[in-house]
């Protein structure tokens, strides 16, 4: 009995070392750990709100609405490339309800906060922690570099009415495997709920370190992706009602582009939609004249019966 | 105003875009075709230009002189918006003799509309104009193409008008827009803004909400105005300019030049 017993605890030994090493493993791979919610995977798509869903609020609620939704930009910037921040603060930054400046370095020509760090990953996660301690009543987050351009009313329009307790990860969807997660370059916007579960997963340094491990580092934005999912949230794709996305890694004039050699018919019904978020890679010059074409420039007699309305920023002259 | 060559590269842009706002569009070339362009009696090149000018009006005044209020003429690399070309002519009167553009100060005692940037006819002056060729009065005297009709112009007492806006801002643009839109320190007249009637200025103030035309845009450039005009806007944003305010009526437009 003892040797069959003691044969049986060896194995059951050996087994459990087995599994152990096998567990061990499996949280150094870059893959998930499946939980509930992705063994149902659905394609999250997050629309902005149908004239006909607004006008179910009642004018007091659309109003309240109106100046309830308040962003707080994070905006990741370097000193090496500073005319695109001087060029964020002076053009898109200013439809933020706060816009905040997150530096690797500190730099004497623009104030930012200086997160003493080149890291990528470790930059974005300080620049978050702080974004969360300091949001006061900002209950959006929006986070970009200075070379995209952003169009923050139509930000708030998209998420109008979705609850900032609710947690919720919006911006240009990829999938890199399992994952799936928003890209940087187009702006990412996280509720509040969202962020608080962040921060909170920060604290453990095993789900979602401050420093990629060195093996197999992943982006950041990847790093997030994952950081999030531990945390129940999950990326969703920012889209018009007709489907087209909100949020852009190309410029106005690349998107054009695309559309002029695949033939379309209509170039620019083709291109991108008329409540745009976000665009990428133009220069400084560009994006000023972005301000104009997005903010001025428009035909005459051409109103639109919006059920909110979005003040111009004090002390601007180029909007 | 095109040509054979420019058919497929620039003004094809053009009739997908601002061409079908006119109440009717007229393409001029040398050559008839399926396009449709008018074939005027004229060759092609940059000297022929006035002669094309010339031309183009004739045949306007020939065939559809009682089509019109306003005739506007303007290049294959001319953006246009057509409404507020409306607005800003909804004030004037198309019996004047007038014309309007982006008034330059050289050559013309009177000034003269830049070429490139567009400029459009009472129907008033395009009388005036047939009938100083018809008299002799107005000649082939250069191949400047929009100082030559300037000239005319004066000749014929049609009086050059101001297009700014109500807060003395241009509509009219011989360059793309963000030759005037890119803020500078404070400098002497750049050489694009030497022949300018009007003092004027760089950054935002350049260029008003309600603009009519940039000039030298070519096919990529072409779409995106038209969508950034059209298109994409930032939801419930109240405007800050409204020219039909009270508050802006009471702001007075001046039409005296300030020396350079």
């Amino acid at each position: 009995m003892l040797s069959e017993g003691s044969s049986f605890m060896k194995g059951m030994a050996l087994g459990g070392i087995f599994c152990l090493l096998l567990s061990l493993l499996g949280s150094f791979t870059p893959g998930m750990q499946s939980s509930p919610e992705d063994q149902h995977h659905h394609h999250h798509h997050i629309k902005a709100p149908t004239n006909d869903e607004l006008q179910s609020l009642s004018e007091p609620q659309m109003l309240e609405l109106s100046q309830k939704v308040r962003v707080y930009c994070v905006i990741m910037v370097q000193p090496k490339v500073l005319v695109y921040w001087a060029t964020a603060k002076d053009t898109w930054g200013k439809h933020c309800d706060q816009a905040v400046f997150y530096s690797s370095e500190s730099a004497k020509a623009l104030e930012a906060v200086d997160l003493n760090e080149q890291d990528e990953w470790a930059k974005l996660h300080k620049a978050l922690k702080h974004a969360y301690d300091n949001s006061g009543d900002l209950r959006w987050f929006f986070v970009a570099r200075p070379t995209t351009f952003a169009i923050i009313e139509n930000l708030k329009y998209l998420v109008l009415a979705k609850d900032p307790n609710e947690p919720f990860y919006i911006g240009h969807t990829m999938k890199s495997g399992e994952l799936e997660y928003v890209e940087y370059e187009s702006g990412i916007v996280l509720s509040y709920e969202a962020l608080r579960r962040l921060v909170n997963v920060f604290k453990d340094g095993e789900k979602c370190p401050e420093r990629g491990r060195s093996l197999w580092k992943l982006s950041e934005e990847k790093q997030l992706a994952m950081c999030l999912k531990y945390t129940g949230v999950f990326a969703e794709n920012g889209e018009d009602t007709q489907g087209k996305g909100l949020f852009n890694s190309k410029s106005v004039g690349s998107l054009i582009e695309d559309g002029m050699s695949k033939n379309s018919l209509d170039v620019v019904e083709g291109c991108c939609s008329d409540l745009a978020i976000t665009f990428s890679g133009m220069s400084p010059n560009q994006m000023q004249v972005m301000m104009f074409g997005v903010y001025r420039l428009r035909p005459y007699g051409h109103n639109f019966h919006d059920s909110l309305i979005f003040l111009p920023p004090e002390g601007s002259d180029n909007d | 105003m095109t040509g054979p060559k420019n058919l497929e590269s620039r003004t094809k842009h053009i009739r997908a875009t601002w061409a079908s706002r006119c109440n009717k569009i007229l393409y001029m070339s040398s050559v008839e075709t399926e396009f449709p362009t008018v074939g005027l009696n004229v060759t092609e090149g940059r000297d022929q230009l006035y002669w094309k000018t010339i031309r183009a009006f004739q045949y306007i005044y020939q065939h559809h002189r009682n089509d019109y209020d306003w005739v506007l003429k303007a290049d294959d690399d001319t953006f246009v918006v057509i409404e507020n070309l409306h607005y800003t002519l909804s004030k004037q009167d198309p019996e004047k003799p007038v014309y309007f553009g982006r008034r330059f100060r050289p050559f013309v005692h009177q000034g003269y509309m830049s070429g490139g940037a567009g400029y459009v006819l009472s129907k008033e002056a395009v009388r005036r104009f047939i009938e100083g060729f018809d008299m002799a009065k107005c000649t082939h005297f250069s191949i400047i193409e929009d100082m030559a009709l300037g000239k005319c112009m004066e000749t014929m007492g049609v009086e050059p008008g101001d297009s700014r806006d109500v807060k003395g801002r241009q509509t009219f643009h011989p360059y793309p827009p963000d030759k005037y839109l890119i803020k500078k320190p404070p400098r002497k007249r750049p050489w694009f803004l030497l022949y300018d009637y009007y003092k004027p200025r760089e950054g935002p103030e350049c260029c008003s909400d309600h603009t009519v035309s940039f000039h030298y845009i070519y096919n990529v450039q072409m779409y995106m105005l038209e969508y950034l005009t059209y298109n994409l806007r930032p939801y419930g944003y109240q405007y800050r300019y409204n020219p039909d305010s009270a508050e802006t009526e009471s702001e007075s437009n001046t039409t005296t030049p300030v020396s350079a």
